[in-house]
């Protein structure tokens, strides 16, 4: 296949090139490439390439909570959102705390054979915080990292244990960062809003200390550690201190925590009921910031999908979560590039690359030989989100109804179209 | 009114704050003639729907309803079915089918009556929701202010008690506010949520400062069943500390009236003596609470003014 014409994102610069793809790699970016005898053809005129995009905290629900999402559903929203591949994380029923659901998730992904679907394990059995889940097994069977997702291991040392152990098969863990006892059955953000609405407040505290915590794990035993969807100001700062004295901390951040803050609470619009709650305006920049000076290496959707009675109910009583997939890139293409926040390669950094490489998998980058996992958008069109048209099972978005640029039109895995835009 | 539902006094205009209180004002005169037979209500029904044990509050929509001719049915859910069993909106559906006309809700979750009222036709009062509000209560404090004071503008309210958790705190501030009062309050910082100042309160730093001047001292009932975190150390702590004594009541005007919505911990928020002394409203509240629900189930059912 040959694109041509396009504007494509390469590590350092942009440039308006063609791109040949053969046996799914990417052979050849060079200008003015001829068409062979029977090749395809995409003319790219006026789109822009990027490295398959990768999200690497997603929910897919399968097995077991396949009324919100499967693992068919969710790739399609996948692809349609410009992702090539996605890392689930293990809350499901059962729990992937093994090596049979670990493997049961990736043959599944790779049955529906639209995105790479990468496994990730639970750090303790049932995510119960006891007794470490078997993680090297986990890793041989295609989990890429470990995480006790939507909540912390709050026992420290079996914490440490588990960044220990994993680290002897060279994966990660993804810290969700909250003390149970000080978030302590909240819903939103404690502040302004909470009090207005009388919804039981979240200190951004019950945030940051574990963040410290998982910090000073990472410092201390001189290991790797990923903290996710940061939410407060005083966590990025938290993060970016630690950086600059060299601990070894990725971070990521989610469009919700650049692209709202609490006062959208007010209409007690259960869409806007995720974990970490949005936060206040400052945090949102600081969120922005952040992602702005490197401090947060990756975007992340935490696609959360939802089924609509698991939302239409009361504010407390309604689950935790964001419809992300079909929204996140032209989200932070508009709010982040169009802003001036980032530049086309630091969105493809914080959406392809660092994923990539945080994890240690293939992908990130469009050059000569990598595999041609490719997403093709047009930046200049400006589309509405419609949460009736998402191909996810959730519907539950903050979004509807918003107007963004940056439209989807190809996604391309191992060198084959597994979405193109239908009109 | 222009609404269909009473949900908050965060959204209620100025002016039907106003008219709420003169036809409450009203009401209230008939029903110290002992007058409890309008039909201004027939041919209509109410439902109360309590997911939180209430007396006073469901006692009073009740009879607000029965004096004025509505058929008044009342379901109690405990707080714990609301987690299994049937959803709110289902509830609601099934109440609209029947054919009901206005429901009186009170919840233990903020926002409760909001997503009712979006889901059915009938008409809702908030009867308390949650941490968010408990209108009918601040619009019967206001019409007690009103009649000792004949006015609400430039009155200096100190709201002394457990502010967190409390529903009647923010409705009585949003409410005094709209009508020009002022209003401090003091309490334990754990039990001061952060906002309040914005919301035009004066937060203050000691029992003192809070009272200093005041046309009307409220105290707000310590909920037990909510001090469970520690928030502070004992109820005899707080009395000694945070309590409304006579000590303290010298620093309010002369005559200021004491106000309490019930049920009071006698000896904890206010002494025994200031309960019973000479300028406590807390009976004339109750009375208060059923004229101002004739109003709000008056004004709300009436038809409509088409602009």
């Amino acid at each position: 296949m040959l694109i041509k014409n396009a504007q494509v994102v390469l590590k350092n610069t942009v440039k308006v090139t063609d791109l040949r793809i053969e046996a799914g790699k990417i052979q050849r970016i060079k200008k003015d490439l001829i068409p062979k005898k029977g090749e395809t053809v995409l003319n790219c005129e006026g789109f822009t390439v990027f490295p398959g995009l990768v999200d690497m905290h997603v929910h897919l629900r399968e097995p077991g909570f396949e009324r919100k999402e499967d693992i068919a559903s969710g790739c399609r929203a996948a692809v349609k959102g410009g992702f090539t591949q996605i890392c689930c994380m293990p809350n499901t029923e059962p729990v992937a705390d093994n090596k049979v659901v670990v493997s049961y998730i990736k043959h599944r992904g790779e049955e529906v054979g639209l995105c790479k679907v990468r496994p990730i394990g639970a750090i303790t059995k049932g995510q119960k915080g006891e007794d470490l889940a078997p993680i090297g097994g986990m890793k041989a069977a295609g989990a890429v990292a470990i995480s006790e997702d939507g909540k912390s291991v709050a026992n420290s040392k079996l914490m440490a244990n588990a960044m220990q152990y994993a680290s002897d098969f060279g994966i990660k863990c993804l810290c969700h960062c909250e003390d149970a006892t000080l978030s302590d059955g909240g819903v939103v953000n404690e502040g302004f809003y909470s009090t207005l609405t009388g919804l039981k407040g979240i200190l951004r505290a019950a945030e940051d200390v574990m963040i410290a915590r998982d910090i000073c794990l990472a410092e201390n035993l001189s290991l790797p550690v990923h903290i996710c969807h940061v939410s407060t100001k005083s966590g990025v700062q938290l993060i970016r201190e630690a950086k600059a004295r060299g601990v070894q901390v990725t971070a990521e951040t989610c469009p919700h925590y650049f692209a709202l803050n609490d006062s959208v609470i007010a209409s007690y619009d259960t869409n806007t009921k995720v974990n970490p709650p949005l936060r206040a305006e400052e945090d949102r920049l600081a969120v922005i910031e952040g992602l702005r000076d490197g401090t947060l290496d990756a975007i992340v959707t935490d696609h959360a999908p939802h089924h609509e009675d698991d939302k239409n109910v009361e504010y407390n009583l309604a689950a935790f979560g964001i419809s992300g997939l079909e929204t996140s890139f032209a989200l932070a293409y508009t709010l982040l590039v169009r802003s001036g926040v980032l530049g086309l390669n630091a969105l493809a950094k914080k959406m392809s690359e660092n994923p990539c490489k945080i994890l240690s998998i293939e992908g990130g980058a469009i050059e000569e030989g990598a595999p041609a996992d490719l997403t093709i958008a047009d930046l200049n069109e400006e589309w509405k989100v419609d949460k009736n048209k998402f191909v996810s099972k959730g519907k539950n978005t903050p979004f509807d109804g918003w107007k963004l640029f940056g439209k989807i039109k190809y996604t391309l895995v191992d060198g084959t179209i597994k979405y193109e835009e239908q009109k | 009114m222009k609404e269909k539902d009473l949900l908050g006094l965060l959204e209620l205009p100025a002016e039907e704050i106003d008219e709420l209180l003169t036809l409450g004002m009203k009401m209230k005169e008939r029903l110290r003639r002992g007058d409890k037979s309008l039909t201004t209500l027939a041919g209509k029904s109410v439902v109360t729907l309590f997911y939180e044990n209430s007396t006073r509050t469901r006692t009073s929509f009740e009879l607000a309803a029965k004096f004025m001719g509505a058929q008044v049915v009342n379901i109690s859910a405990s707080s714990s079915s609301v987690q299994k069993g049937e959803t709110l909106v289902d509830t609601g559906k099934t109440l609209d089918a029947m054919k009901n006309d206005v429901i009186v809700i009170r919840h233990p979750m903020g926002g409760a009556p909001h997503l009712l009222a979006k889901t059915v036709k009938a008409h809702v009062v908030n009867a308390g929701d949650g941490m968010n509000e408990h209108p009918s209560q601040a619009l019967l404090d206001m019409l007690t202010m009103r009649e000792n004071f004949g006015k609400i503008e430039g009155l200096k309210v100190a709201i002394l008690g457990d502010i967190r958790h409390s529903r009647v705190a923010k409705s009585n501030l949003f409410g005094l506010k709209k009508l020009g009062a002022e209003v401090s309050m003091y309490a334990p910082k754990t039990l001061i949520p952060e906002g309040l100042d914005k919301m035009g309160a004066k937060i203050c730093s000691s029992r003192e400062e809070a009272v200093e001047g005041a046309d009307v001292v409220m105290g707000l009932r310590i909920q037990l069943e909510r001090q469970k975190g520690g928030n502070f150390p004992s109820l005899g702590e707080y009395a000694k500390y945070y309590g409304a004594n006579e000590e303290l009541m010298k620093y309010a005007k002369k005559g200021a009236l004491v106000m309490h919505p019930g049920p009071v911990n006698r000896g904890v928020e206010l002494t025994c003596g200031l309960i019973d002394g000479e300028t406590s409203r807390i009976e004339d509240q109750v009375l208060s609470g059923v004229a101002v629900r004739m109003a709000i189930l008056t004004l709300l059912t009436e038809e409509k003014r088409v602009c």
